[in-house]
């Protein structure tokens, strides 16, 4: 754990290389070129069909490069030898949708996924479980079901199944869009104290406060291209591509 | 069954009275009405043979409905994992075979629903299962093989109903495409296609009743049976037809009640 909320980053976690994403005819992702250190967060932002949402989904392969190169702890794991669920395991991934298993209590949510793929026992992963929605204020909510939580509550309960399966990144689509306003706040302070306990994360947010607030690095992605990339000082005050500055205006 | 018996005597005296004019034909309605109910079900025990046949149809409905449920879903699986690719790993998702077997599966429906079930029956009668004797086997397999094109699409419709973003979490949380299948999709799926399946069986319940044209005792072939010892055009067909239709009006009662409760678990599923 870090005292400072910026600092020294450690070595490389994610290396990518010439990335590049094809629907059919659309080039979504025209070759970016990018590297994510531990304890790194970053954040992801950009007008909307730029692309930033499908970059974070191919880190975790659930959209499959159509070229390029993703190297995880040195492993390339767009190589077809790679076990794409073993090296997802190392990744949590939290969803705009929430994308809470609705016919399992929030307890089973958040245990299926390490009972089931042999990392804990079942009293370990309860234990666990239990001890994370205490940290975010959920642990009476333990044996309900999704469909009776709030929106805020169960993006928190996304982000506490991720964590279940102790990842050595997060990767956030958007946690807020789906949100109303009041319960923005909820969510951004559990990343905000994730954050401060040092996790490495890679963030796809309009959240202008949350980045200026907690990334170290704030990347601008327009186009298909990373277009621009700084601290969150120098990208959100004084940006210097004319992309930038003209989507600013627009959501600051 | 005990108290039936002991009634009978008066249901035999009740016909003896009337027997004479019913041989010159002079009988009032009523009087006709219970002659007809008389001969045809109540003469010589003839309400076992209806019990004998509707138990029989139960029976090849029930371990048909198991053979079309266990088939179908195979099928199922086969058809949606080559449209489901969204997976991360779309290059290797469909082997060479996967897609063949879903090609495979594909036809199978296809001629299944696009060809007449007593065809089917009797290809399955005479032909593929000729050597085997147990007329029942054979109706089960043949309603069974029938009944799995169309759970098949029922269950396909379920399992694509299901969000996208349920498989994507899944699939994040590094469970395998199949863990994802079992644990996340397949019962939400199954969840949401029960309605339509068990009106699946229901109709299956139905439809065995042509199984009487190879000659498997059900209700329909006792109530022919009965027809020809009593040459009675209608009363045979009516006593199954009401048998068939308390029997289908208590499912549908059931699947009523079924639908509302997990219409129920769904809007307290919804509210926010």
């Amino acid at each position: 754990m870090r005292e400072t909320k910026r600092g020294n980053t450690g070595d490389v976690l994610i290396r990518v290389e010439g990335l590049r994403k094809q629907f059919g005819k659309l080039e979504v992702l025209k070759g970016i070129d990018e590297t994510i250190k531990k304890n790194e967060r970053v954040v992801l932002i950009g007008p909307s069909g730029s692309g930033k949402s499908t970059f974070l989904r191919c880190l975790n392969l659930l959209e499959v490069p159509t070229a390029g190169k993703i190297l995880l702890d040195s492993e390339d794991i767009t190589s077809q030898k790679c076990d794409v669920n073993r090296v997802r395991r190392k990744m949590g991934m939290v969803f705009q949708q929430f994308n809470l298993f609705p016919h399992y209590t929030i307890l089973k949510n958040i245990t299926l996924a390490p009972t089931m793929l042999s990392i804990m026992s079942a009293a370990e992963a309860k234990d666990s479980a239990m001890a994370l929605l205490n940290r975010v204020g959920l642990a009476d909510k333990a044996n309900a079901y999704p469909g009776q939580l709030s929106g805020g509550q169960k993006q928190r309960v996304a982000i506490v199944r991720a964590l279940a399966m102790k990842p050595e990144v997060m990767l956030f689509d958007e946690p807020t869009s789906a949100l109303d306003p009041e319960m923005v706040g909820e969510v951004l302070s559990v990343m905000i104290e994730l954050a401060r306990d040092g996790m490495t994360m890679v963030v796809v947010t309009h959240e202008m406060g949350f980045a200026r607030e907690v990334a170290d690095r704030v990347l601008f992605m327009d186009d298909g291209l990373i277009v621009e990339q700084g601290t969150p000082s120098g990208i959100l005050a004084n940006p210097k591509n004319e992309r930038t500055q003209d989507f600013l205006r627009k959501v600051l | 069954m005990q108290g039936f018996a002991l009634l009978m005597p008066m249901f035999e005296s009740w016909y003896a009275a009337i027997q004479e004019r019913a041989v010159m034909g002079t009988l009032g309605f009523w009087e006709n009405l219970y002659k007809e109910v008389y001969i045809n079900f109540l003469y010589q025990e003839r309400y076992l043979n209806y019990l004998r046949g509707l138990w029989l149809t139960l029976e090849v409905t029930f371990f048909a409905a198991l053979l079309g449920f266990a088939l179908g879903l195979v099928l199922a699986m086969l058809r949606v994992q080559a449209v489901q690719s969204p997976d991360g790993r779309g290059r290797r998702a469909s082997s060479a075979v996967m897609r063949f077997l879903s090609w495979l599966a594909g036809k199978y429906i296809n001629i299944i629903r696009g060809t007449p079930m007593l065809l089917q029956i009797l290809i399955i009668n005479f032909g593929i299962m000729a050597a085997v004797k147990n007329k029942t086997l054979i109706g089960i397999v043949a309603c069974g093989i029938n009944s799995a094109a169309y759970v098949a699409e029922i269950l396909r419709g379920g399992i694509l109903s299901v969000d996208k973003g349920q498989i994507e979490a899944g699939r994040s949380l590094g469970l395998s495409r199949m863990q994802t299948m079992v644990m996340i999709v397949f019962p939400q799926a199954l969840k949401s296609a029960l309605p339509s399946l068990c009106n699946e069986f229901i109709a299956l319940l139905k439809e065995t009743s042509i199984l009487a044209y190879i000659a498997l005792s059900d209700l329909t072939k006792a109530a022919d049976y009965i027809r020809s010892r009593t040459y009675s055009p209608f009363m045979p067909y009516i006593i199954s037809g009401l048998m068939y239709l308390t029997v289908v009006t208590i499912l549908t009662k059931a699947v009523g009640v079924l639908e509302r409760r997990l219409r129920q678990s769904d809007a307290g599923n919804e509210a926010r």
